[in-house]
């Protein structure tokens, strides 16, 4: 969905440079937005939820944490995306509130992937690298 | 590792390597006195990195390593994924091409196709989301 809203934006964000006839201030507000879906929304979630599937779990440690930390850190990480997508866009004071919580949301996620992730980072037994 | 992801990887290390001379070449413009179009490539060095080279590669290994669609169409539809393929890298280059020249020398035609690159991307990640959909699923 990030990827998609992310592509959307940044094709009409370049079709603008290439045949746009306004200014386009209005489309380019959203420039940031596209950066964000992107970056964070899509790079960062696919690393996120490929990591949690693949990573070993055999003869770890299950703590009763790590599924409502994963959950969490899925929910803040697009709660996140979605206000610091949608705050510099709106502009103002609002935006830039709505940035920063969106900031604060998506570091809570880093704390709680790394969380959920830390007792499954171990040797395989298979490699020595 | 299939033929795409193979396709896939390879031209994402070509694109490694051509974003990162392009930053090198902007980085050196003012001192070795190369073409103004270099001052404005810097959208083509975000984008040969983040969409040739990251998204690429995602895209190459996505298609390789996620779970199969079915036993008949592991990877799901080929003509999808090769156009999905042939879209996003048709897309970045006339893209890395005409931008730089479109933002110092403006032109209709080359509006009109940094346009098409813009949309061909676009069909390229609509692509990606419709092959991949049915694969992400549990076992």
């Amino acid at each position: 969905v990030s990827l998609l809203a992310g592509f959307t934006l940044g094709a009409a964000l370049l079709a603008h440079r290439g045949v746009g006839t306004a200014d386009g201030a209005l489309l380019w507000r959203w420039r940031p937005a596209h950066v964000e879906l992107l970056l964070v929304g899509w790079m960062v979630q696919l690393v996120m939820g490929v990591a949690l599937w693949i990573f070993p779990r055999f003869g770890v440690h299950r703590s009763r944490w790590a599924l409502p930390a994963a959950w969490l850190a899925f929910g803040s990480l697009n709660a996140g995306v979605l206000l610091a997508a949608t705050g510099p866009a709106l502009g103002g004071y609002g935006g830039a509130a709505l940035l920063a919580a969106g900031r604060a949301a998506e570091i809570t996620a880093a704390l709680a992937f790394a969380a959920a992730l830390w007792p499954r980072v171990r040797a395989s037994g298979l490699s020595e690298m | 590792m299939p033929p795409l992801t193979r396709w896939y990887i390879k031209l994402a290390l070509v694109n490694l390597v051509l974003g990162l001379l392009t930053g090198a070449l902007i980085a050196a413009q003012p001192q070795l006195r190369l073409p103004a179009a270099l001052s404005a490539a810097g959208p083509v060095y975000v984008h040969l990195l983040v969409v040739g080279w990251i998204t690429q590669m995602i895209f190459g290994v996505a298609y390789w390593m996620f779970p199969k669609d079915s036993a008949e169409r592991p990877r799901g539809s080929d003509h999808l994924a090769v156009a999905t393929f042939v879209l996003l890298n048709v897309g970045l280059a006339v893209r890395v091409v005409i931008e730089p020249w479109h933002l110092v020398a403006p032109g209709v035609a080359r509006g009109w196709l940094l346009a098409g690159a813009a949309a061909c991307q676009w069909l390229a990640g609509v692509g990606f989301v419709l092959g991949m959909w049915p694969r992400v699923k549990g076992r």
